[in-house]
């Protein structure tokens, strides 16, 4: 089972609402590449792990993307929360408002809602833990594209921590990989 | 002051546990490394220790009877995470 934990991985306070910034950063919530998706993948391809070690690092990565999916929907919460109708109209995020409000709602930044086809439980280990170093690889993207646009330092700092823990995860998929490979071959898997 | 209290042992519990969090999967591929096993549980009993601190004058961290509460209700107490705190 889970227990959840009162409080954030890494502080976000963002003093500024920014709806436009906010209808960008929910594609990390929902989106293909998103923490969502990254949860929901490695929690259902631990499973078939053949050795402990990778039966412990998807649990343990699946578990930290679920306090990233809760990261990335603070910050749109907060950088909706203070901005009125009428700022919300200009900047351009009259869309996800016109359907979610202020609220929270797991979609990409174009608008589509989320899907389990973002991601792949394959039966295979080795399948499945080349797609997880992809997805590590992809979303550390996504965060330097949102990097890219974001000019206040109470969203950067957060998205510069969520990009590198990316960077962290692909390590250690990457090393697991290696284990698994020796392990299938060790015991002429097919 | 005690807000500034409060955030001041949250950031340190977060410290702790990220140090906890980072030697977690590393340990998960490197289970026979005993300096990371000794690193992991000296960072878990000082965030232990911290935690309990916390839940002391602020209420449980967490729920499901992973911590005691106060009386009325204290998991209800507010900041929630997504709050500006």
């Amino acid at each position: 089972m889970w227990i959840y934990e009162k409080k954030l991985q890494f502080p976000i306070r963002i003093k500024n609402p920014n709806p436009k910034m906010a209808t960008l950063i929910i594609s990390q919530y929902g989106g293909p590449d998103g923490e969502l998706a990254a949860s929901l993948r490695y929690l259902s391809q631990r499973y078939i792990m053949p050795i402990p070690e990778g039966k412990g690092l998807l649990t343990d990565i699946g578990t930290e993307e679920l306090a990233h999916f809760e990261m990335v929907g603070t910050m749109v919460y907060q950088l909706m929360k203070g901005a009125s109708d009428e700022e919300i109209k200009a900047s351009g995020a009259g869309p996800y408002f016109t359907d979610h409000g202020r609220g929270v709602y797991p979609t990409s930044a174009a608008g589509n809602p989320f899907t389990a086809a973002y991601i792949q439980s394959k039966g295979d280990p080795i399948a499945d833990l080349n797609e997880d170093l992809a997805a590590e690889q992809k979303a550390r993207s996504t965060y330097e594209w949102l990097l890219r646009m974001a000019d206040d330092p109470d969203v950067i700092e957060p998205l510069k921590f969520l990009r590198q823990r990316e960077v962290v995860h692909y390590q250690r998929f990457g090393e697991l990989l290696m284990k698994v490979q020796d392990y299938v071959e060790s015991k002429k898997y097919f | 002051m005690t807000v500034n209290d409060r955030a001041r042992l949250l950031d340190e519990i977060r410290i702790l546990e990220f140090m906890a969090v980072e030697l977690n999967l590393y340990l998960d591929n490197n289970p026979n490394d005993h300096k990371a096993i000794r690193d992991y549980n000296s960072f878990t009993k000082q965030l232990m220790a911290v935690k309990d601190e916390y839940q002391r004058r602020y209420g449980p961290l967490s729920n499901f009877g992973t911590a005691l509460s106060q009386s009325p209700w204290a998991w209800l107490n507010d900041p929630w995470p997504w709050e500006l705190d």
